[in-house]
């Protein structure tokens, strides 16, 4: 029988350092045929076991048409993201996935995009941000604004810079705390939404990160008379089991890890207008 | 279908067909002054002249003069255990001296099960786990392998407790499907229907007399009494919108103050089906495990994320059990996750009632 909790042996082909505390692991399945077989969409997710430690939930950051590896970057957090941070090339792993429904890009092509996130490096957003920036031409004005708490919170800073110099491309960093040398705003990146100069007619909006900083975006973009179906965003729960079933990732009536994480905001808008639900 | 009838003196000869056809038989038993299930050999282990009294936080049996072996209503479990293993091993992980992984999945060893005295809730709450871990494209293999081949015998209820509530959301006292027997237990004997092929397979060679139309009466009259006995009720059969609509009820926090968030409700809940994974290694690090074990939505590292506890107190997690169980179940099973058992109310040692909390919630009163 198709066993939906048995992880894939897998490899770690390349690490690569990020930022303090956060690196990436370039992976391929050792089974030929199970890494031929595998695909994903972008904000799709895979469990990871660390051999003896336990499993977590990360996004795919890497293109999915990219059959040669898999990447996920990872922050070493907790007791397994710590474990995965002293792996090497040629370490082993157990993968299993792809998991949830992912950003709506089909919806997206032609579009504008305005992409939201807070938080540190937040990975189900840089998937998305590769994936258009790889096929720009495909999608209309790109928008991107990323938050951060703190000015050093911010990897790949020289992405954003190269990000900011494409055509139809804007690039909002924040971070509720500068530095001096801090070059982007200071303040939430919410309180910024003003200046992204939204077209509401052919604007679609995909953000990720913490809660309150979906519901103060989503108070930004009415402002423009953005309609609220155009609105999509990423939800975070605990996620064990990545099937639906051993419930940790309810919010409601739905389970995170396969009827979102990825949900159109009208689903999910009375949820998010109760705290600790 | 009405198969006949089998006099109280003959119900041996049931478990010995059962025996014969290679099931292991479970049924109810009294240990340590509570009914529960445990390997049945003969029928003078069944709890025969026992009933028993239930009310909120309170759970006693005493003993009666009769001699029926089902005259209470029910145990602190149903067959969720049998069936969602309160603890079971997922998959084992092999490393070799290389560090190559090898995975293989763990399979719950083989025994097929057959279940005397099962009630019309614990079908029900039976049929909403079916749907929970079979019910998808991809069906959980360990559920699987303890479900396929389970033979239950149903015993329609008689005599509820002081904690049932099945009449109020459809599901007892009357077992309505998903049994293979089902039984009307009247002073001489019992009423056998069949509900499956192999439930009148196995009762075919059991010489089972005619029913009298005296006897049908009787059982019908018993359990017309026992849904009207039943003093307990939920508002009605779908709160979704009530509950959804009060978050912020002062009910919620009244509950918390009486609530130990302890999980007894939780785990007694026939259909409550959270878990959580656990891993392991062998001491010498060549071999891990993968298991899972019930978690319950009262503990604080349920809803944690990194930095983050989502429902920080007993108010958000007293009320995402309730909310869960009588409202959003209907958004992801198609009905309640409530069967009226009672058990929650039983077994919760600060007697905390469902029904009562859910009625203020939803009667939309703040001091209830």
């Amino acid at each position: 029988m198709d066993d939906p909790l048995l992880p894939h042996e897998a490899e770690v082909a390349e690490y690569i350092r990020e930022s303090a505390g956060i690196f990436t692991l370039r992976l391929r399945f050792r089974d030929p045929a199970v890494h031929a077989g595998y695909r994903f969409a972008p904000g799709q997710f895979n469990m990871l076991y660390l051999y003896g430690a336990g499993e977590v939930p990360i996004s795919v950051v890497s293109d999915p048409l990219d059959d040669t590896l898999f990447d996920h970057t990872i922050r070493a957090l907790g007791r397994v993201t710590r474990g995965f941070a002293q792996l090497r090339a040629a370490d082993r792993l157990g993968i299993r996935g792809p998991y949830g429904r992912g950003w709506p890009l089909d919806q997206a092509r032609g579009r504008d995009v305005v992409i939201i996130t807070g938080g540190l490096g937040c990975a189900p957003a840089v998937s998305l941000i590769n994936y258009i920036v790889r096929r720009r031409e495909e999608f209309g004005r790109l928008v991107i604004m990323q938050g951060v708490k703190h000015a050093d919170d911010l990897i790949w800073a020289e992405r954003y810079r190269r990000w900011s110099q494409m055509a139809q491309t804007q690039v909002v960093v924040a971070a509720d705390v500068g530095t001096p040398l801090w070059p982007w705003q200071v303040g939430h990146v919410t309180d910024f939404i003003g200046q992204a100069h939204i077209d509401a007619r052919k604007t679609i909006v995909m953000m990720c990160g913490p809660e309150g900083m979906m519901r103060a975006a989503v108070g930004g973009l009415q402002a423009y008379g953005l309609p609220e179906s155009a609105v999509w965003l990423s939800m975070e729960r605990s996620m064990q089991c990545a099937v639906g079933r051993c419930g940790h990732c309810q919010i409601g009536g739905k389970f995170v890890c396969k009827d979102g994480p990825v949900f159109n905001y009208p689903q999910v808008r009375e949820l998010l207008a109760v705290r600790g639900l | 279908m009405e198969a006949g009838f089998l006099q109280h003196g003959r119900f041996q000869a049931l478990l010995d067909v059962l025996h014969g056809c290679g099931y292991r038989c479970i049924g109810p038993q009294v240990r340590d002054g509570a009914i529960v299930y445990d390997a049945l050999s003969t029928c003078r282990e069944l709890p025969q002249g026992v009933r028993d009294l239930q009310s909120a936080g309170s759970y006693r049996l005493e003993r009666t003069s009769g001699l029926r072996y089902f005259g209470w209503a029910n145990g602190l479990q149903a067959l969720k255990p049998m069936v969602f293993a309160p603890e079971e091993t997922l998959w084992r992980v092999q490393r070799a001296d290389d560090g190559a992984l090898r995975f293989s999945a763990s399979r719950p060893s083989f025994a097929n099960l057959a279940v005397i005295g099962v009630r019309a809730c614990d079908l029900a709450a039976l049929a909403l786990l079916d749907r929970h871990f079979l019910g998808t494209a991809v069906a959980d293999p360990c559920y699987a392998a303890r479900r396929s081949g389970m033979f239950l015998v149903a015993v329609h209820c008689s005599d509820p407790s002081g904690s049932c509530f099945c009449a109020s959301t459809g599901d007892g006292p009357q077992a309505s499907g998903g049994f293979d027997l089902a039984l009307s237990e009247l002073d001489e004997g019992f009423i056998v229907e069949t509900g499956s092929a192999r439930g009148a397979d196995t009762v075919a060679g059991l010489g089972l007399e005619p029913v009298t139309a005296s006897q049908r009466d009787a059982a019908a009259r018993q359990i017309d009494t026992a849904r009207a006995r039943q003093r307990r009720g939920l508002p009605s059969r779908d709160l979704r919108a009530a509950l959804v609509s009060n978050p912020e009820h002062p009910r919620w926090e009244q509950v918390a103050q009486r609530c130990l968030a302890c999980g007894n409700c939780t785990s007694v809940c026939p259909t409550c089906f959270c878990h959580a994974v656990c891993d392991s290694m062998e001491l010498d690090g060549s071999a891990g495990a993968h298991a899972r074990i019930w978690d319950s939505c009262f503990t604080a590292g349920h809803s944690q994320i990194h930095g983050l506890t989502v429902r920080p107190d007993t108010r958000t997690r007293y009320r995402q059990w309730l909310t869960h169980k009588l409202g959003s179940w209907h958004e992801q099973f198609g009905r309640s996750g409530c069967v009226g058992c009672g058990r929650c109310i039983s077994w919760c040692p600060a007697g905390i009632d469902i029904t009562e909390e859910a009625a203020a919630i939803c009667s939309g009163s703040s001091d209830g």
